[in-house]
């Protein structure tokens, strides 16, 4: 137990200090730092979101650097990277939950669909009703499941009455999975269920209102290996009805259920593919290293 | 159970290992630990006998308060004296000679007092407040004209603190309140079973009196009630309403800051500049009425204004950040974040903060000086604009007169002014249990 713990701090840290080292004699195709290509194909087909030269900075502090970067309609894109490179804040730029952070200023161009939504003409509320997200840690409204679920469509008037809303409720506790779990226990705070079944009814409070895209940052986390795969699951059902951007830290998780994968490095996108390629061929030295040192 | 450690102070080798290290040290900290807990337990006692001391000496001295004492006396409601021409007029009944019926049931008791003098020592063993009481009843019960009644009495203060014991019948006639002759009487009345200690409920239904023993505490009670009533309705919303604003709407900038720290200092500024300020501007430039108990609430509300704030936005901040979060992250607006989510889990926190405040507002005197609710008044008040004192405040007043009635009552008011108090700081420990949550 220890000793595999020790292993894989050792594997963390060549992967970390590979940080500058490689970046001199890396042999890629990245020569000028500041002028950095992002290797693989940034664009899809079919895109949902489109981001072009997007800026993130807290403060003086440069936190994503010139981020080119295509969401492909019903896909499951993964945000891998080490700890601290700004997966969270690229995340957070695309239902502008960054607005909350004073200090935070993003500049660049992001679109769902045609609409460029750092414009003026978009209201946050109306954003974040169509791209959900899912925290890293649970986190329940200190109220009855139901009223859980239900608070979506309630504000945002999605429903009429009482029957709809208790249909809608059921029907997206269904669709996370959770239903018979908790069909008899609605009233029950959401508090009161394990790490799993909370996050779980974090997913189906955020399909409610029917979302177009759902952001989760490594919503697994805090969950073990069981709870893990029923949300692996989950996310590779909703992928039929959804576009889903997920953060992780586990390689496998990240194999496991997307299509495509980027790899975020300091504030840079380094590369993106497919995440067969990524994880069979990467191109970048960095990328590779970061692989490797995780599995090796 | 530990091994024998090496010798203190020797010089530690490099490679000791951890075990050797840090048995050497335990002791030390063992013992570190021991003398904190005797300060603890030592500064603990030291309060805790204070308390002690505190409440054993202001029970002892107003538990006597809440008990009176009443003469059973024999009593000719006198058809002759009340209503002279029979035809029960209430202004007929309303103006006749009460004293007289009392005076003449005194004489029945003690036939043989003679003269002026005794005569007025023996009618005085009797408070003044037995004619009321006649009147009261007679009233009451019209049927009553023509009877005759033994009843009990309210007995003058003077002879109510003899039969409490806390007269020496030792000293000289000329230096205790109460005559030779008087004494005799009481004990006459004791031997006799006529002398009988009863609740004293008038403490809790009369206003303030120059008569120790028809003084109570009613009107003071209801000049806190409303003086209280005007702070929380005041002082509630507008602090919790400012507590939301700075905390979740206003932007973080030097204003804001320089606001925060004003607040801070508000809470801090001594409660008499307050009544200053409430003085000058509620007073003499509104021209609101001196001793109002609207007044009073005024000046409290800023007093209390600052701590509820305070309370209001520590209650904000610790709603964790991830409950924003989540209902940000389903399309909230702020307002709706703030008014269904953060209030609600806010709202236990801020409402122990105000009731904390308001039982400090209820023991506030200072500032009430300052704008007249100090006058000597009679009159229970019965809305926001009557003059009135608050508990506080009569406390203030009782134990800076002289007689001995007044000292037990002054006592038995702190106890009814602290009983409140910890009926309201458990009343905040309640709500604090009640509805602490886990998130
Ligand atoms: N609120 C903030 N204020 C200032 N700096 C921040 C803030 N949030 C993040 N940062 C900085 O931005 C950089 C990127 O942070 P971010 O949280 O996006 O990393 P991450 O890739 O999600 O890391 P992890 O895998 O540990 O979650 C970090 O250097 C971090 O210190
Ligand atoms: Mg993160």
């Amino acid at each position: 137990m220890s000793t595999t713990a020790i292993e894989t701090k050792v594997a963390l840290d060549q992967a970390l200090n590979l940080d500058t080292a490689p970046r001199k004699q890396s042999s890629v195709e990245v020569t000028d730092y500041n002028n950095r290509q992002t290797v693989g194909n940034i664009t899809v087909d079919n895109p949902k979101m489109v981001c072009r030269g997007v800026n993130v900075y807290y403060g003086e502090k440069h936190a994503i650097k010139n981020v080119g970067l295509d969401i492909g309609a019903n896909e499951v894109i993964a945000f891998i990277g080490p700890s601290g490179c700004g997966k969270s804040t690229f995340l957070r730029c695309l239902n502008r939950m960054n607005d909350t952070i004073p200090i935070c200023r993003v500049t660049g161009q992001i679109r769902l669909d045609s609409d460029d939504i750092y414009d003026k003409s978009i209201d946050v509320v109306q954003l974040r009703a169509r791209v959900g997200m899912v925290f890293q840690k649970p986190n329940p409204f200190p109220k009855s499941i139901y009223e859980n679920v239900a608070y979506g469509p309630r504000i945002h008037g999605m429903v009429n009455d009482k029957a709809e809303l208790d249909d809608l409720v059921r029907a997206s506790l269904e669709r996370a999975g959770l239903i018979k779990e908790v069909d008899k226990r609605m009233g029950e705070p959401g508090t009161s269920l394990s790490g799993g079944q909370q996050q779980r009814l974090c997913i189906a409070r955020a399909i409610a209102v029917n979302p177009e895209v759902i952001l989760m940052d490594e919503p697994c986390s805090a969950l073990d290996p069981i709870a893990t795969a029923k949300i692996e699951e989950l996310i590779d059902e909703l992928r039929e009805n959804y576009t889903i951007i997920i953060v992780t830290h586990s390689m496998q998780q990240a194999a496991r259920v997307s299509q495509r994968t980027a790899y975020f490095h300091l504030g840079d996108l380094i590369e993106v593919g497919d995440t067969d390629q990524i994880f069979t061929n990467p191109k970048h030295k960095l990328t590779e290293d970061y692989i490797t040192g995780r599995f090796g | 159970m530990n091994k024998p450690t090496p010798a203190a102070g020797a010089p530690a080798p490099l490679n000791r290992d951890i075990k050797t290290i840090v048995n050497a040290g335990l002791k030390r900290r063992h013992a570190a630990e021991r003398h904190f807990r005797w300060y603890g337990l030592i500064a603990i006692s030291l309060g805790l006998a204070f308390v002690v001391l505190m409440f054993a000496n202001i029970i002892g001295k107003g538990y006597p308060a809440f008990w009176q004492t009443y003469i059973q006396v024999p009593i000719q409601f006198d058809a002759a004296v009340l209503d002279p021409d029979g035809k029960r007029d209430p202004q007929t009944l309303a103006n006749a000679d009460y004293a007289a019926l009392v005076r003449a049931g005194m004489r029945q008791l003690f036939p043989n007092a003679q003269g002026r003098l005794e005569l007025r020592a023996l009618y005085g063993l009797v408070s003044s407040d037995a004619a009321h009481e006649l009147h009261r009843r007679v009233l009451q019960t019209p049927a009553l004209i023509g009877a005759e009644q033994e009843l009990w009495l309210l007995a003058s203060a003077n002879v109510d603190t003899l039969v409490k014991g806390n007269i020496d019948r030792a000293l000289d006639e000329s230096e205790r309140p109460i005559k030779d002759n008087q004494i005799e009487w009481v004990n006459k009345l004791q031997a006799a079973g006529k002398i009988e200690k009863q609740f004293n409920a008038i403490l809790f239904s009369n206003g303030d009196s120059r008569e120790p023993e028809q003084a109570g505490i009613r009107g003071a009670l209801m000049g806190s009630f409303y003086t209280l009533l005007v702070t929380f309705l005041l002082s509630f919303p507008i602090g919790a309403a400012t507590a939301v604003y700075l905390e979740e709407f206003a932007p973080k900038n030097r204003w804001t800051d320089l606001i925060e720290v004003n607040i801070n200092n508000l809470a801090a500024v001594p409660s008499i500049v307050f009544g200053l300020l409430g003085l000058a501007v509620f007073i003499n430039f509104f021209g609101l009425p001196r001793s109002a108990p609207l007044v009073g609430g005024l000046v409290l509300s800023l007093m209390t204004l600052p701590v509820i704030i305070i309370a209001g936005r520590a209650a904000l901040t610790s709603v964790p950040p991830s409950i924003r979060e989540a209902a940000l992250g389903m399309g909230a607006s702020k307002l709706q974040m703030v008014g269904h989510h953060v209030l609600p889990l806010a709202m236990p926190g801020m409402l122990t903060g105000s009731i904390i405040g308001m039982a400090r507002a209820l023991g506030e005197s200072a500032p009430l000086l300052m704008i007249g609710m100090v006058a000597f008044i009679v009159d229970v008040p019965k809305s926001f604009m009557d003059p009135s004192t608050v508990l506080p405040v009569q406390i203030y007043l009782w134990s800076d007169l002289p007689e001995r009635a007044f000292v037990e009552r002054t006592s038995a008011a702190i106890m009814v002014l602290l009983a409140f108090m910890i009926l309201m700081n458990g009343l905040a420990i309640l709500l604090r249990k009640r509805f602490e949550r886990r998130w």
